[in-house]
């Protein structure tokens, strides 16, 4: 097919206005989910829709993008978006943390500390922080409009209850500039405190729900806890097994059916950038590998 | 309806020529009382003669056709409640009042335990301490007579009869001071009915609440009320002390009411 054919990065000039407009209130009232006029895409719903209508949308020609899936560049959804948007907009690629200005991710923020001037777009499956709890979209509305927020403390409460502790260990609830509640996609709360404060610009878009929300840089994002139950990261306790880290997040692999398996960290990017530097953990004696993706 | 209530209090709620009509279908006409704090106030009426429309509009859930209710703020200023915006009506309703529905499972969340049932009002008025929190659902759960070791079973696994109790300590625990309570022993069998009435006038005149009863049934009336109305077709037809109208009924249709029902 020849990709000349598509207008730049895809969606027609019409569409990424409506969408910019959408963007521009979320990153006023941050944290309130903006509704948009979501358009089809040429992926399944769940597989970044949302995202990469966001992305779509604020992408130009000088921007580098890079995409991840569980804090991995080289699966198939963070290779085929990466794909399409070379192909569409002829955008450069990377998969440096460091040099991207635009990130896409699917559940999870880098470990590499986001600067000014890089903007994080989320895909969002759910975006509604009460939904399990409260079924009517008009209910919920209202209460986001009055901040009625007693419900979420409801799910926690269940959680100790029923596990003892919070046991909430992704999608954790958040509230955004101490006024709105916030569903911070499925990411591992162990990234939850790397929102607060950020320097980047954090765009949640969700495809099939049909809304877009915001964190404008150095913003307050407080995750919710109890006094006698605060927030607390979670983290395999285990070192990396191939570049030794011990303050990342871990992706846990099953390698046999005798019950062995390593931990590694789920930032490839991270992870092989350590490598480079000379850390080893207990599975990489043997000098790395040449990169899998391209 | 004039106020024959004395008392050194003022009213707690007025309502003053209420109206409510569905286009041509009048459901209330010209309905006045005052409610007094402590007071307990049965509304009896057959099917289909305004009962429930009238708790509604009583309750600001409903904006009347005409006339007006108004409310005594914990701050002592008497305010009409179609004055209130949304989020003032919303936060009465989930601290100074109480709504017990005719089914459980309207009010309360059968999806998440007894436990937290209870301390949703308390996480919505900003409690923030889980051990607090469960301490006093399950301080709750003691007087309303349900075991303490059920406090983390959902509601589905309770009985009806659980269940309109869990209900009714999902509304009291933030010690409301008016309750509304719609057929609040609906469906439920004689002895399960039995029980549920006397822990209801325990915790009434325990903790001084004023509460206004829909029921259709007499016995729950006389067992619960200082004061009865009587409605039919929309309208106040009799209003008195509960003895009084129940054992001495001035209007024929309420003689045909009391007279319907079966001699113990």
């Amino acid at each position: 097919m020849n990709a000349s054919a598509y207008n730049f990065a895809y969606l027609d000039e019409q569409t990424k206005r409506m969408i910019r407009r959408a963007i521009l209130k979320a990153i006023a009232i941050p944290g309130y989910q903006v509704p948009f006029a979501s358009r089809e895409m040429p992926m399944p719903y769940g597989w970044g829709t949302g995202g990469v209508q966001v992305t779509a949308a604020i992408l130009g020609p000088d921007d580098v993008l890079k995409v991840i899936d569980q804090g991995s560049d080289d699966t198939t959804n963070a290779i085929s978006i990466r794909k399409f948007f070379a192909k569409t907009a002829g955008v450069a690629t990377t998969t440096s943390t460091e040099d991207a200005t635009v990130i896409q991710t699917r559940h999870r923020i880098p470990e590499a500390p986001l600067h000014a001037g890089q903007v994080l777009v989320y895909q969002v499956p759910i975006p509604e922080p009460l939904r399990f709890l409260e079924p009517r979209e008009t209910e919920t509305r209202r209460m986001h409009a009055l901040g009625e927020y007693g419900l979420m403390h409801v799910k926690l409460y269940e959680d100790i209850a029923r596990f003892g502790h919070i046991a909430t260990s992704y999608a954790y609830p958040v509230k955004v500039n101490a006024r709105y509640v916030m569903d911070p996609s499925p990411t591992p709360k162990f990234d939850n405190p790397k929102m607060d404060d950020c320097p980047a610009l954090q765009l949640f878009g969700a495809g099939r729900e049909k809304r877009i929300y915001a964190i404008p840089p150095h913003t307050t994002v407080v995750s919710l806890d109890f006094e006698d139950h605060p927030f607390t990261r979670y983290r395999f306790d285990a070192p990396c097994a191939l570049c030794g880290a011990d303050d990342t997040y871990l992706d846990e692999i099953v390698r046999d059916d005798q019950g062995s398996r390593m931990f590694v960290c789920s930032d490839t990017d991270y992870c092989e950038g350590r490598q480079a530097a000379g850390h080893r953990g207990t599975e990489s004696a043997a000098p790395h590998k040449e990169r899998a993706h391209g | 309806m004039a106020e024959p209530l004395t008392g050194n209090d003022e009213p707690l709620l007025v309502a003053e020529g209420l109206a409510k009509n569905y286009g041509r279908l009048i459901a209330c006409r010209d309905i006045s009382f005052a409610l007094y704090p402590g007071e307990v106030l049965a509304v009896v009426g057959e099917s289909g003669s305004g009962k429930s429309t009238l708790l509604q509009l009583l309750s600001a859930q409903l904006a009347p056709s005409a006339g007006r209710v108004s409310y005594r703020m914990r701050d002592g200023v008497l305010r009409d409640l179609a004055s209130l915006g949304e989020a003032e009506r919303r936060f009465l309703f989930r601290t100074d009042w109480g709504f017990v529905h005719q089914d459980p499972a309207q009010g309360l969340r059968m999806a998440v335990s007894a436990g937290a049932n209870v301390g949703e009002r308390l996480m919505a008025v900003g409690w923030n301490h889980y051990g607090r929190i469960r301490k006093a659902a399950s301080s709750w759960l003691e007087r309303v007579e349900i075991e303490v070791s059920r406090i983390d079973d959902v509601p589905r696994t309770y009985s009806g009869g659980m269940r309109q109790r869990l209900q009714i300590a999902r509304n009291l625990v933030t010690e409301p001071r008016l309750v509304f309570m719609d057929e609040p022993t609906g469906g439920l069998d004689v002895s399960v009915q039995a029980r549920l009435l006397d822990l209801m006038r325990n915790l009434v005149s325990e903790l001084g609440l004023a509460a206004i009863i829909i029921t259709h049934d007499l016995a729950v009336a006389r067992l619960l009320s200082h004061r009865v109305m009587v409605m039919k077709g929309g309208q106040v037809i009799e209003t008195g002390l509960t003895d009084q109208v129940l054992d001495d009924p001035r209007e024929p249709y309420t003689q045909l009411l009391v007279s319907s029902i079966l001699p113990p």
